[in-house]
């Protein structure tokens, strides 16, 4: 970290909340691709990640229809075995009195992104009206992006506030705030975004990677400097604060990877669906199918699982 | 410049366009007739077989939607990597005693088969396909597609010819193939794989695997995403290969190892190949009365 370059504002925060060994966190991320699970360990593991999947659809051709068919698959992700079903669906405000009718009073919550998601650039008044909305349509968990333009040039007043304001516009809704790891640069500013939200959020409320509408999304690298970032605020506050990677997670081997390093840096308090969540959407289908393979034995066909394949 | 230090190869499998060891790090050492170490050969793993499938589901499509015309083309370019390297592939032969004549003879035989199937790339439709006659108002036709990913299991012996003797019909129809060389003699794959990737044939669309067939087969009876099943096996074999694919429903075409085989015949080549391992598509296309 070039401490010097940094802004005022940056060095003081870094006195307080330490920087961040880049070397070292990509030396201890790159040993959590190299432990051996065995069949009883994986099977809870994938099952585990199953029930903290947000089944997510974020696009501009989305529709009623398509929704409702993401929620059926949400509540049961496969047609034999006992499958849990995910944490929650993931949609645009607009969809989320779609998605009520299928989920509302499930197990399954409805999770809105809101406030001018992916970009977040739009005042302030706009953004929390969107918040409200959606809370009014019934979601139960809201994810907000931060102001990075706030907090790249330093005005780390201003990111909190509109964070805590949305924090009050959610009322009894989770809150999970996407720092868009992609547009922060550096771990170090990752970690500071960290620490500047975990301060006006609630516990259990959530702190994210990314968007998923950017070049590069969550990583292993990016999501243990968050991981730790909740660990030492924990330590020093006793605030639990949740963790949710998002975008880039395709496969069951990944999700696996991602879950030894939620156990090795924040031991079992946070194995489950309250503490830690997956933003996805082709990873569930991939977590089935490597459940379905335990299960038969046999390797299996992605036309099983609701994949487009060509007819291969 | 008397003394040079000599540079040994490491056979590796050719799977998705690129050249792998086993994921499992295991090796089996290859002697020559006479005994002496030849090399390393990479002994794959079911899991070696689940990612070959993989590359093949990538593969596929693209591989499918060439223009028969196309297909055609890059398999006579693979006819003519062989060529320039058909002295190597006689050699490679001759490891497990085989004599120079034959090798050549084998060499031969599979380069002229590469072209008799570049040959059919764009005709086996016109064969195989159909408009059939119906007593109603409609056009009713029937097309040819791939069915798939096949998983081709090659006989111990004619290590070369028998192994692209069962890709090819595969292959020409825009097929993927997941193959299992020769056990005892699986150095021509390797060589093949080489010839392969200079071909022009996409990546993933042919992926070569040496091994144990023991160890191998379960899996390619069972993975679901392999179709057809198409090799030269034993009884005991061919039980296991039929009961796996039973529990998925696929296509089993497998000759009887026990018995000769001879790969040079006319019949071990044409659209009767090509036939086993298509599915066929009928249309009814309503027309004015």
């Amino acid at each position: 970290m070039p401490a010097a370059k940094a802004p005022t504002s940056l060095r003081r925060l870094f006195d307080e909340i330490g920087t961040v060994d880049q070397i070292g966190i990509e030396e201890r991320v790159a040993k959590f691709t190299t432990r051996s699970l065995k069949k009883k360990s994986k099977v809870f593991g994938l099952r585990l990640a199953v029930s903290m999947v947000d089944l997510t659809t974020l696009e501009g051709k989305d529709t009623p229809g398509k929704v409702a068919s993401l929620c059926q698959k949400a509540l049961r992700p496969h047609d034999v075995g006992d499958i849990p079903p995910t944490a929650a669906v993931c949609v645009y405000p607009a969809m989320v009195k779609h998605a009520r009718k299928h989920v509302g009073g499930t197990q399954v919550k409805i999770a809105s992104v809101a406030t001018a998601f992916p970009s977040g650039q739009a005042p302030l008044k706009t953004r929390l009206a969107e918040v409200h909305a959606a809370v009014n349509d019934g979601a139960d968990e809201i994810d907000m992006v931060i102001n990075r333009g706030a907090f790249l040039s330093g005005e780390f007043g201003r990111m909190q506030d509109e964070i805590a304001a949305v924090v009050e516009a959610c009322g009894t809704a989770t809150l999970k705030v996407i720092l868009e790891v992609s547009e922060l640069e550096t771990y170090d500013n990752i970690r500071a975004a960290s620490f500047l939200a975990m301060r006006v959020i609630r516990p259990g409320d959530f702190i994210k990677t990314s968007t998923g509408k950017t070049s590069s999304n969550a990583t292993l690298g990016n999501n243990q400097v968050m991981l730790e970032a909740i660990r030492d605020h924990f330590l020093a506050t006793g605030i639990p604060i949740s963790m949710k990677p998002a975008g880039g997670i395709r496969t069951a081997k990944q999700a696996l990877h991602f879950l030894i390093a939620v156990k090795e840096t924040l031991g079992d308090e946070w194995l489950n669906n309250r503490r830690y969540r997956f933003g996805a959407s082709a990873l569930l289908n991939d977590l089935v199918r490597q459940l379905e393979k335990e299960r038969t034995g046999a390797y299996q066909a992605p036309w099983n699982f609701s994949e487009a394949t060509e007819g291969y | 410049m008397s003394h040079r230090l000599s540079i040994t190869k490491t056979p590796k499998c050719y799977v998705g366009g690129a050249f792998i060891r086993s994921e499992s790090g295991r090796v089996t050492a290859l002697h020559d007739a006479s005994g002496t170490f030849f090399a390393n050969i990479p002994q794959c793993t079911r899991k070696d077989l689940r990612n070959a499938v993989e590359a093949a589901t990538k593969a596929g499509p693209g591989w499918a939607k060439r223009s028969a015309f196309n297909r055609g083309q890059i398999l006579y370019r693979l006819a003519e990597m062989m060529e320039a390297r058909a002295a190597e592939l006689a050699e490679a032969l001759t490891l497990n005693g085989a004599s120079k004549a034959d090798a050549s003879r084998e060499v031969a035989a599979s380069i002229e088969r590469v072209v008799h199937y570049a040959g059919w790339t764009d005709k086996y439709e016109q064969i195989l396909g159909s408009v059939n006659p119906v007593a109603s108002a409609h056009f009713n036709f029937t097309v040819t597609e791939p069915m798939g990913i096949i998983g081709v299991i090659a006989p111990d012996d004619s290590p070369l010819l028998a192994l692209i003797s069962l890709i090819l019909p595969a292959i020409t129809s825009g097929n993927c193939v997941v193959a299992l060389a020769s056990s005892p003699q699986p150095y021509p794959s390797i060589l093949l794989g080489e010839m392969l990737t200079t071909s022009d044939l996409p990546g993933g669309v042919v992926n070569l695997l040496t091994g144990l067939r023991s160890e191998m087969l379960p899996t390619f009876a069972t993975h679901e995403h392999l179709r057809a099943l198409s090799g030269a096996v034993n009884a005991a074999d061919r039980k296991t290969l039929k009961l796996g694919a039973a529990e998925s429903v696929k296509r089993v075409h497998l000759l009887k190892a026990e018995e000769p085989i001879d790969w040079f015949a006319d019949k071990r080549q044409g659209v009767e190949e090509i036939r086993t391992l298509i599915e066929f598509k009928t249309t009814w296309h309503p027309v004015g009365a």
